[in-house]
């Protein structure tokens, strides 16, 4: 195995142990946001869609990165602003709609 | 700048981004800082893709702009008129997404380079769990936005033609690096994307929190697997950033995954290979009756109780009655009387959904009371105001032999008096009878949830 591979899975057991730390002991309430935030973050495939595309060479290639690149930036930009209304939402000092 | 020092620059984006990432997750998963997680979450991003576009190498770049441009503004535009109500399976269309773009970007790789064996096995791992995701996904999105029954679909030995689907479809995928012809990589794709709706037509609605927090964890481990893939070749360093983020996600998701999976009493096996709801109940038939109650008697019996407690559920959501509770809720109070929200961790769709849609208008936090601090109120409670639930207040939990055994549930049946909104007759998500609807103590006030509570609301004002 080729040593970038080794470094990976190095990198790829702190990320487990991060993730895991990071919200476990998270509240019931923010379950939503934080599904919906982890969501956005995955987007980051956009990154790795846009390398993909920018290295094709086959028509082929490039109407399946496309799609990628398509499918990436809609999860960048949906995820980002599901959450942040969700979130809007959680904000005191700025109720919405409310009567008074 | 020569090119090596273009990369170091870039990867030194990569690690700012990457550290603000893990801040802001670690922001999102605490009430009075979630906002700025998300905030810090989306600077790593964008600070993450336009570094990526300064990378070394790339062509293709009209195509990716008109890629980015497309799918940008159509995810932002689209989660931006959606109703809040349709929130969760946002929430799954856009994670399916991302498993798409996982799936379509392990595709480029396995056309490039085929002949590697560790790149390719790690991006057929990726393809595989990316195309679940994404047709799972949408699945879920189609079943919660009601495009298809939410109901249970089951296929005859399902079991046996699901694991053949699979065994079958990854079987192509070896045989395509085996023989190092891609031909084989399509119906690859094919079968394992008919695994994925496969997998989550037989998924009852009561449990799409749960698969919608399962896939968004796969589509997590889908990228840190593109990842690995991408590390091996040219421009490797984006893939630790993927490695990273989406492990990180794939670790957190899962966990986020078994806590919501316990809040509903239900394990991952269950949800996925019990085919939840689709029996019916076998027990003995209820004892009792229906009995309806109409708008002024139960204005009353309200206006003149000491505490009132309301339990909102996805009735609520749909019929975007939670203004009109608002003001029944002052009008209450205005005359004396304690009002409290009970809130199931699993009302609605989605674990915290009834919070988000009370919060929207204006309900103080301190009125919202979870489970565990609302069941002892309920004896020593007049009047408890079901509106739009129905499984989570199902006494049937309690019952052995019954499906939703052991599922936690608001005990409102030990209230003086349950008043339950509901449009008709039928039954809840989980498919099952509601014998609650039958005791004694219970009555029925028909009709939509808006304007059921609406007609409550004048009641109470002409009361005065």
């Amino acid at each position: 195995m080729a040593a970038d591979l080794w470094t990976a899975l190095f990198i790829a057991l702190l990320a487990v142990f991060t993730g895991y730390e990071v919200i476990s002991r998270v509240p019931v309430l923010l379950h939503t946001p934080l599904m919906s935030g982890s969501n956005f973050i995955h987007g980051i495939v956009l990154v790795g869609a846009i390398v993909a595309l920018g290295l094709a060479s086959t028509p082929t290639e490039q109407a399946i990165g496309l799609a990628a690149v398509v499918m990436g930036a809609l999860n960048v930009t949906g995820g980002y602003v599901v959450t942040e209304r969700i979130l809007a939402m959680f904000d005191r000092s700025r109720p919405k709609g409310g009567p008074k | 700048m020569t090119l090596p020092a273009v990369q170091d620059a870039i990867n030194a984006v990569y690690v700012v981004a990457v550290l603000v990432f893990i801040l802001g997750l670690k922001a999102l998963s605490g009430p009075s800082t979630a906002r700025r997680g998300i905030l810090y979450a989306g600077v790593a991003m964008l600070l993450a893709v336009i570094a990526t576009f300064f990378s070394p190498g790339l062509s293709n770049f009209a195509l990716i702009a008109v890629g980015v441009i497309v799918g940008g503004l159509g995810g932002w535009y689209w989660a931006r008129v959606v109703k809040m109500t349709a929130m969760p399976q946002m929430v799954a269309m856009f994670n399916g997404m991302g498993g798409g773009s996982a799936a379509a970007i392990a595709a480029v790789e396995l056309l490039g380079s085929l002949s590697d064996p560790a790149t390719s096995g790690l991006s057929m791992a990726g393809a595989i769990i990316g195309s679940i995701s994404i047709a799972g996904s949408v699945i879920a999105f189609l079943k919660l936005q009601g495009w298809i029954t939410s109901k249970p679909i089951v296929l005859p030995a399902r079991q046996v033609l699901n694991s053949t689907v699979l065994v079958v479809g990854v079987g192509f995928g070896g045989y395509a690096i085996v023989v190092l012809q891609t031909f084989w990589l399509l119906p690859f794709y094919v079968l394992l994307l008919l695994y994925g709706i496969l997998l989550t037509l037989p998924i009852g609605g009561a449990d799409m929190p749960v698969v919608i927090s399962l896939f968004n964890a796969l589509t997590g481990i889908a990228v840190g697997l593109d990842g690995f893939a991408l590390v091996n070749g040219p421009l490797g360093d984006a893939g630790y950033a993927m490695v990273i983020a989406g492990v990180l996600v794939g670790a957190s998701g899962s966990l986020l995954t078994l806590l919501m999976a316990r809040a509903m009493n239900r394990s991952i096996s269950n949800v996925f290979f019990s085919a939840f709801g689709a029996a019916e109940e076998t027990g003995g038939p209820i004892q009792g009756q229906l009995k309806s109650i109409d708008a002024a008697d139960a204005a009353v019996m309200m206006a003149y109780a000491s505490q009132v407690v309301i339990v909102p559920g996805y009735g609520l959501a749909v019929a975007q009655g939670q203004q009109k509770v608002k003001e029944l809720a002052d009008l209450l109070e205005s005359r004396g009387v304690s009002v409290k929200f009970a809130i199931h961790p699993v009302a609605g769709r989605m674990p915290g959904h009834m919070n988000v849609l009370l919060a929207e208008v204006g309900v103080a936090y301190d009125k919202l009371f979870d489970r565990d601090e609302i069941n002892a109120e309920f004896p020593a409670t007049d009047v408890a105001l079901v509106i739009g639930a129905n499984d989570v207040v199902n006494p049937a939990a309690h019952r052995a032999g019954s499906a939703l055994q052991g599922m936690p549930i608001l005990d409102v049946e030990q209230a003086k008096n349950v008043i339950v909104i509901k449009r008709g007759q039928g039954k809840g998500f989980a498919g099952i009878e509601n014998d609650l609807f039958y005791r004694d103590n219970c009555r029925m006030l028909y009709g939509d949830a808006q304007q059921a509570v609406g007609a409550l609301v004048s009641e109470l004002k002409k009361a005065d």
